[in-house]
């Protein structure tokens, strides 16, 4: 009887270890939650310095936005993630089967990875802003091309849609590309060397080990990236932000989802801002359960089969 | 089993990872942090080194004044003007933030950029919370745009107090002042509730080489009669894109002689509907034309960037730029690179006011005198606005001194206008300024009509889409608008 108590005992402390977790999270995350979402049913907005609302008014806002062009913006920012997104998988897989393979004998690979990483460091905004002001149309870059003699007028890449998209897509990639190629390498590196070295000896060549070997063995991983980059895409807002001073210029196709969100803030619009971050919600919560069961089983087969391969 | 080097590998990787975290944490620290800290800092500073040697003072004054006067303005114009004319001034921590006043009394500058609307948003959550702030954090003044001072002055919102309650009565103190400046800081009541000490009547400044080489001349009453209105503008413009160059920046640059004499308001009193003035038709159509004709420099869109700062420098081909006094003060001095005397101001195509700041007392200070004597001082004391004149180049708001001001060239003329008296030019615009009724909407509406029909000039998107965009756009900033108006 004793020693069972005791055990029991012990249990409480977990509990009371994680209770701070859960507490922050209930009152600084959970309870604004539920307030975005009841907020989401009302009329509530500021005009001037007077409030509007809260009134209950249903739907009509979820039914507003149906109608109001924010499937554009979800096109848009499907786009310009797109765009970023593609350059950054390839040179990523390739940057990291490089780093991994010792027979390259790559030198300073650390200091590579270092370098990579860097402009994950750099404020997005800051970033954007570094950009604007190359890209401008009397700014250096133009500069550069007109006395290299490439050009003879000055282009202006933030007047046209390829333009300012292009320059979303660059700096989204140059500030993710070596996060991922980091997580990648880390897959790569999960893969036994037995594997490898069967394969050599089995007459095996480097593109035929990489897409026979490596890429089937890493799916879990690729998959989890791709799916943690959409859900990144989704909440693009700070680099299109300041590079187009929250216009989303021109014509509006380069505003994205959260730069509509934050247009309504601007009014204190907190019934359709509701409204729309329920939107965002629901489609981050089905990636998430997507994810979820991605990795929970194709992981486990993975392993598995690794597993099986080692056991001998 | 791995083998060693791999797990060693990854050790590493693991190391490299959490180490760009942990930089990754202080760096997105830096970003958020100084602002507030800054202050807190430099506050208890001055404070501590203050605060001993005025300790005396403030005991013996036995006001029941707040200690701290927290003045909202969007850049550091009012406190220039402070500095220079307010005597109680002692001195300004080095970075601006803090004014220190005889009596220990300290002037918090809270500073917000005024663009896409930041500023505002910052003043309104301070206003709401003005009931439970503590006294040292009340807001004591705040400044308004012409673009929203109806926000502020509103009779309903109250959050400007009327000048009778502190004491100042705008028919006998404040007597000298252009009417319409009055006018424009008054709720529907007529009840005035802010006083500036500026007004703002624009001329046209011009490069005086780019004259020369143009028309031979670079005489401002020669000038002036080569842009007197707008058709013979257009010929003058003609003229000088045959020599290669822009006579004006961009198509924003001519909006406010457009926009600011529109005959209704944007928004009627109690409606919900925007009406877009045939004026700003007209700017839309003008300025189509004219960039097409290319007398605008087509790589500078909009104000306010770094492209139309660059604009006003040595190295550029911009004839002319349309500016009230602040903004030759405030804006062409500080981009203009070379010596200063290559420009001139002369009559502008069409009279015109642009702007002007006006000075709130916050409902709630606990600042009641300080406040009255700084607005005092700064808006209606006629030989303090005679030496922010002579000191800044602002057209100031007393008629008086404004109409010797013009008279006077020994002591009014400005170095960077090349020994020209602008006043003589100021005066008369000023005059004659009918100041466009306000609505509410003014700022959202003046912003994105250029910004839309920016992508229209562009050739990005066609004349309807233009306006559909506008209509997008407003309603986006504006929830209660429900309808936009285009003239036939």
């Amino acid at each position: 009887m004793r020693s069972k108590g005791k055990k029991v005992n012990y249990a409480k402390w977990g509990y009371i270890f994680i209770f701070p977790f859960f507490a922050s999270f209930f009152i600084f995350s959970f309870i604004p939650l539920m307030d975005t979402i009841r907020y989401s049913f009302y009329e509530y907005y500021r005009s001037g310095i007077k409030e509007i609302g809260p009134n209950f008014i249903g739907i009509e806002n979820y039914l507003n936005l149906l109608k109001s062009d924010m499937l554009k913006y979800a096109e848009n920012t499907l786009i310009l993630w797109i765009i970023g997104f593609i350059p950054q998988i390839v040179i990523a897989l390739v940057l990291a089967e490089w780093f991994v393979d010792a027979r390259l004998k790559i030198h300073g690979t650390q200091f590579f990875k270092v370098v990579i990483y860097l402009p994950n460091l750099i404020m997005a905004s800051a970033f954007a802003m570094l950009f604007f002001t190359l890209f401008s149309t009397s700014g250096p870059i133009n500069a550069i091309l007109m006395s290299l003699g490439w050009i003879k007028a000055p282009i202006d890449f933030m007047g046209s849609i390829l333009g300012t998209r292009a320059l979303v897509g660059l700096m989204n990639f140059l500030m993710w590309f070596g996060n991922t190629t980091i997580m990648l390498m880390a897959a790569i590196m999960g893969i036994s060397p037995d594997i490898f070295e069967a394969s050599e000896i089995d007459g095996c060549n480097s593109v035929q080990r990489f897409f026979k070997i490596t890429l089937p063995l890493i799916r879990p991983i690729l998959a989890y990236t791709l799916i943690n980059s959409i859900i990144g895409g989704l909440q693009m807002f700070d680099v299109p932000q300041i590079l187009t001073n929250g216009q989303g210029n021109p014509d509006r196709t380069s505003m994205t989802l959260i730069m509509f969100l934050n247009s309504h803030l601007k009014s204190k619009n907190y019934g359709m801002a509701g409204a729309l971050s329920v939107y965002l919600f629901i489609v981050s919560a089905v990636l998430c359960f997507v994810v979820y069961r991605m990795i929970n089983n194709e992981d486990l087969n993975g392993a598995k089969t690794v597993a099986k391969k080692n056991g001998r | 089993m791995k083998i060693k080097g791999g797990y060693e590998m990854k050790k590493r990787l693991v190391s490299v990872l959490l180490a760009a975290a942990v930089i990754a944490g202080t760096l997105a620290g830096c970003g958020s942090e100084p602002k507030q800290s800054s202050n807190a800092d430099t506050n208890a500073d001055a404070g501590n080194a203050e605060g001993a040697s005025n300790a005396e003072d403030v005991d013996t004054a036995g006001e029941e004044e707040g200690k701290i006067i927290n003045i909202y303005c969007w850049n550091n114009e009012f406190r220039e003007r402070v500095e220079l004319v307010y005597s109680e001034v002692k001195e300004t921590s080095a970075d601006g933030t803090v004014t220190t006043l005889n009596d220990g009394t300290e002037i918090h500058w809270i500073i917000n950029p005024n663009q896409d609307g930041v500023y505002q948003q910052k003043l309104d959550e301070a206003l709401l919370n003005q009931a439970n702030a503590a006294d040292d954090d009340k807001v004591d003044i705040f400044l308004s745009e012409t673009d929203y001072v109806n926000k502020y002055t509103d009779a309903e919102a109250d959050v400007a107090m009327p000048l009778t309650e502190l004491g100042i009565n705008p028919d006998t103190d404040l007597a000298d002042q252009y009417s319409f400046t009055k006018v424009t800081a008054s709720d529907m009541n007529g009840v005035q509730r802010g006083s500036t000490w500026q007004c703002c009547p624009g001329l046209l400044v011009y490069r005086r080489d780019i004259a020369k080489d143009v028309f031979g001349t670079d005489d401002p009453e020669e000038i002036g009669a080569k842009v007197k209105d707008w058709d013979t503008m257009k010929a003058t413009a003609e003229e000088l894109k045959a020599k290669g160059y822009y006579t004006f920046a961009s198509y924003a640059d001519t909006f406010r002689l457009y926009g600011n004499s529109i005959d209704a308001p944007w928004v009627a009193e109690g409606d919900t509907a925007i009406k877009v003035d045939q004026k700003i038709m007209n700017w839309v159509n003008d300025s189509k034309e004219w960039l097409d004709a290319g007398y605008f420099d087509p790589t500078v869109k909009g104000q306010w960037n770094a492209d139309w700062n660059q604009a006003m420098g040595s190295a550029s081909k911009v004839f002319a730029f349309l500016f009230p006094a602040w903004g030759i003060d405030f804006t062409l001095s500080p981009n203009w690179d070379g010596e200063s005397g290559a420009w001139a101001v002369t009559n502008p195509p069409q009279e015109y006011n642009w702007g002007g700041s006006y000075v709130h007392a916050c409902k709630g200070t606990d600042n009641p005198q300080h406040v009255k004597d700084i607005i005092l001082a700064v808006t209606a004391n006629k030989d303090n606005l005679l030496k922010i004149s002579k000191e800044k180049t602002d057209f100031t708001n007393t008629q008086s001194s404004m109409r010797e001001a013009a008279a006077d060239d020994a002591n009014f003329s400005s170095e960077f206008l090349g020994g020209q008296n602008p006043f003589k030019y100021f005066a008369p615009v000023a005059e004659n300024i009918v100041i466009a009724p306000l609505s509410a909407y003014d700022q959202g509406c003046v912003e994105l009509i250029q910004n839309t029909f920016g992508d229209y000039f562009q050739g990005n998107v066609d004349y309807d889409k233009a306006k559909a965009n506008f209509e997008t756009a407003i309603k986006e900033r504006y929830p209660e608008i429900s309808e936009v108006v285009w003239p036939d």
